[in-house]
């Protein structure tokens, strides 16, 4: 349907231009601004010192409070991007060790991004196919464990050989995690959003199991053997502590590929057609059950596959299973994207970025990290519901295209 | 939707004999599987004792001595009788109680098994069993009241966590049932903002519960670090808690005294609350249109109901109930609020609620049956063969998908939940 409105441009510049153009840009640049406010009042209100401030004259207090606030978000800055003056001198310096030294926040924000792209997209996919994938964190676990179970188990391996065999080994095991709620989704009608809750603890539970028993290094308890030297993810730096490896642009990649089958294939178009309207794509002669099937398989693949380059690019073991948090996350990474895999590229960088320099501003103004989730919430919270921001910014309403259509 | 509730008669009956089948066949593996498992691998001399008081009260009777080889026998033969009737002739309406009935005696013959030759705390456990299951039932209630009118609450989590919470900070400063009363009543503020989003602007259900999770689990554990660490605030987190009393009368029956009726006011409560909702639910005109909200809100408003409002209504109670779960982690069991408490009870809530069917005493059971699941998972270090606790707490998790997907009896949720309404102009 789509193919015959002519030569419509497709291709990602303008898109993001269209996207640009339409008004809810705008909608999302004032959701983060007026996120960034809220947090910010949050920062102040639990802060004693601009009570104390108060306490002694209000310009006193205003300025404690406005210097919070300041503290706080210069400093997420500084954390996730670093400091633009050091990185624009040690360039003109030529020295490597200064330029590494000066870029290391936004490259290690870069690392922190690389998930939540996989996972981001992974969300997007599913929503574009109409199903809700709330069990990416379980794939993502679940990718993670096997593919460091691939990367220690197989021994003697050249890298160019495990490498992607553990990639897909997490890969596959997630796009499991994924299938059966979509296949009980298709078979059963059982909704999916439960179903991948009971997978995320089914997940956790196993993971567990697994770490403390026959995944357990006999010499470290609680913890997975290290992988193989040879399952290691390319890293680009000699330096430990500059983590940046090949997983941020198989990321890229990924994201793209998402882009291409969903707007240039038969197959994505499919995606897509049931995503919008299951019953009218049945009556096109689309399988809607298979369709549903291969959206969860596809998003539980890419979320595996999001647990499995953390595994081979950052962690090499898994210890203890603690709930990372990417998998929820990601939900605000897709909305916030309109569901668009290019646009969750960007997203995912804004939360990769904020989560990074997080810690820089947890050590410098004691706010703790907790406050990106705080600010994630209001962001999809207005994100969600325009209206609000609408009537907050005394913005006009965008046009009811649906309702014109009714009446006509 | 409206051609989905017209279901084909026959089709239904076709499936309903299929599932009776099944079911049958399936009581029939379970007598096969203690047969040919825990009998085969159970010396014919072996004794079981079965503690029937929980520890520190008084027994007013006495353990269970048996022959374990002899009672394995006796409970594989009858679960094979039941297997026969269900194919032969059908239970009806009775095959859920009977498919709980064979999970009891399941887990009986599991525990006569892995004990053979010690000795098994049964009256603890399901001491035990009661109080974990009291936050996942109450999660269970909440989930019920929201869905009923047709709102889908995945946020119960993060409600409780807000429960938790508040209890515990109201707790430490103002008393425990002032901490109750907080932390109902930040269960109905969080409530109300899921109301807001998705009655009011239409937002999608889940992603409006999400967005509760998030800022819930992100604001306790900022408040945590940021608050309740400081030496100096920390007073705002010892809130103590309630303890456990004798219920006159009713904690001299034999057996069950001591297992129901030697618990705190959260347990008490849990069982007017079941009662209550039962009643309300199902048996008065409010209760009635509660229900119609959910199920066909056209019709609803067709008659007059206030669909809105009715929703509100719904929501939030759900949100005081989730509150008031959320309280008993402070305040009805470890005296203070930590950051993983909840450890999502609140999604377990919502699977008891499935697996009930969305009825009050269908959770409760279910709730029942997760709360002995965790109970036995701290016991398992006891069984002769101990099976990992991990693997013990998937159950609760897999059985929920089983029931969900309709492959013993099916659990089907109201029609309109999760569907924004919107009155139609005229």
């Amino acid at each position: 349907m789509s193919k015959k409105t002519g030569p419509e441009k497709n291709d990602f510049l303008s898109i993001f231009i269209k996207e640009i153009s339409k008004s809810s840009l705008t909608i999302i640049l004032l959701a983060i601004f007026t996120g960034l406010i809220l947090g910010g009042i949050l920062a102040v209100a639990t802060t004693p010192e601009v009570y104390k401030a108060f306490g002694r004259s209000f310009g006193d207090g205003l300025g404690e409070s406005l210097k919070l606030i300041w503290e706080t978000y210069s400093s997420l800055f500084l954390g996730s991007f670093g400091n633009p003056s050091k990185m624009v001198s040690s360039l003109f310096s030529g020295d490597s060790k200064a330029i590494q030294s000066a870029f290391k926040p936004f490259l290690e924000s870069l690392v922190v991004t690389t998930p939540y792209i996989f996972t981001g997209v992974a969300i997007a996919l599913g929503f574009q196919a109409g199903v809700f994938n709330i069990g990416a964190e379980g794939q993502l676990f679940m990718g993670a464990i096997m593919a460091a179970w691939a990367g220690w188990t197989f021994k003697g391996l050249p890298p160019i050989v495990h490498v992607p065999l553990a990639l897909t080994v997490g890969t596959l095991t997630g796009a499991l995690w994924g299938y059966i709620p979509g296949w009980l989704k298709a078979k059963t009608g059982a909704h999916e959003v439960i179903n991948t809750i009971m997978m995320n603890y089914i997940a956790f539970n196993l993971s567990e199991y697994l770490i403390r028993g026959p995944f357990e290094d006999p010499t470290t308890p609680f913890k997975t053997p290290l992988i193989e030297q040879s399952a290691h993810l390319l890293r680009f730096f000699e330096s430990t502590s500059l983590r940046l490896h090949l997983g941020f642009f198989i990321a890229l990649g990924v994201a793209v590929l998402i882009w291409f089958i969903l707007y240039k294939t038969t197959w994505g178009f499919e995606f897509r057609s049931v995503g919008l309207n299951p019953h009218a794509s049945k009556y096109a002669g689309m399988s809607s059950s298979l369709i549903t099937i291969l959206a969860m398989s596809t998003s539980g693949a890419l979320s595996g596959m999001a647990g499995a380059v953390e595994m081979l690019g950052v962690n090499f073991r898994q210890t203890q299973a603690l709930s990372t948090g990417y998998g929820f996350d990601a939900i605000a990474v897709a909305l916030l994207a309109h569901n668009h895999p290019i646009l969750c590229i960007i997203t995912a960088m804004l939360f990769g970025f904020l989560r990074h320099g997080s810690r820089v501003m947890q050590i410098n103004t004691g706010i703790p990290i907790d406050i990106i989730s705080i600010l994630q919430a209001f962001i999809i919270f207005f994100i969600a519901a325009p209206a609000i921001i609408r009537t907050i910014y005394r913005l006009k309403e965008p046009k009811p295209i649906l309702e014109m259509e009714k009446t006509a | 939707m409206a051609n989905q509730i017209q279901k084909d008669p026959i089709m239904k009956k076709d499936t309903t004999v299929l599932r009776q089948k099944f079911m049958g066949a399936l009581f029939l593996a379970i007598a096969a599987f203690i047969w040919f498992v825990f009998v085969r691998t159970t010396d014919s001399a072996m004794q079981t004792i079965f503690v029937m008081t929980p520890g520190g009260s008084i027994a007013t009777i006495s353990n269970l001595t048996f022959n374990t080889k002899f009672a394995l026998k006796t409970i594989a033969i009858l679960s094979a009788l039941l297997g026969g009737y269900q194919i032969v002739k059908g239970f009806g309406k009775y095959s859920n109680v009977i498919l709980g009935v064979e999970g009891i005696l399941l887990i009986i013959s599991f525990l006569a098994w892995g004990a053979g030759g010690g000795t098994v705390n049964i009256g603890g456990m399901l001491r035990v069993a009661i109080m974990r299951s009291v936050p996942v039932v109450l999660g269970a209630f909440s989930g019920i009241l929201c869905e009923r009118v047709g709102v889908v609450n995945i946020a119960i989590e993060g409600m409780m966590i807000t429960g938790a919470l508040v209890g515990s900070m109201f707790g430490s400063v103002f008393g425990l049932w002032a901490g109750v009363v907080a932390a109902i009543i930040s269960g109905a503020l969080t409530a109300s903002v899921h109301a807001m989003l998705s009655i009011k602007y239409k937002v999608n259900q889940i992603i409006s519960g999400t967005i509760i999770n998030i800022f819930t689990v992100g604001l306790t554990s900022y408040i945590v670090t940021k608050i309740l660490q400081v030496a100096e605030w920390q007073y705002l987190n010892q809130s103590g808690f309630f303890p456990s009393f004798d219920l006159p009368l009713f904690s001299k029956i034999p057996f069950f005294g001591p297992i129901f009726f030697r618990q705190n006011m959260f347990v008490y409560a849990l069982y007017i609350l079941v009662v209550l909702l039962s009643i309300v639910l199902f048996r008065t005109k409010w209760g009635l249109r509660l229900r119609a909200v959910g199920e066909y809100p056209k019709a609803a408003d067709t008659l007059g109901i206030n669909v809105f409002r009715t929703r509100y209504i719904g929501v939030i109670l759900g949100g005081m109930m989730a509150g008031f779960a959320g309280s008993y982690f402070s305040l009805g069991s470890l005296g203070y609020f930590e950051q993983v408490m909840t450890a999502g009870r609140g999604f377990i809530g919502l699977a008891a609620m499935i697996f009930g069917k969305w009825t009050p005493v269908g959770s409760l059971g279910a709730g029942l049956l997760f709360g002995f699941a965790e109970s036995l998972s701290t016991n398992l270090s006891i069984l002769r063969f101990p099976i990992p606790p991990e693997v013990l707490l998937m159950v609760p998790y897999i059985l929920t998908m089983v029931i969900l997907a309709g492959v013993v009896g099916r659990s089907q949720g109201p029609a309109a939940a999760g569907v924004p309404y919107e009155k139609e102009s005229l």
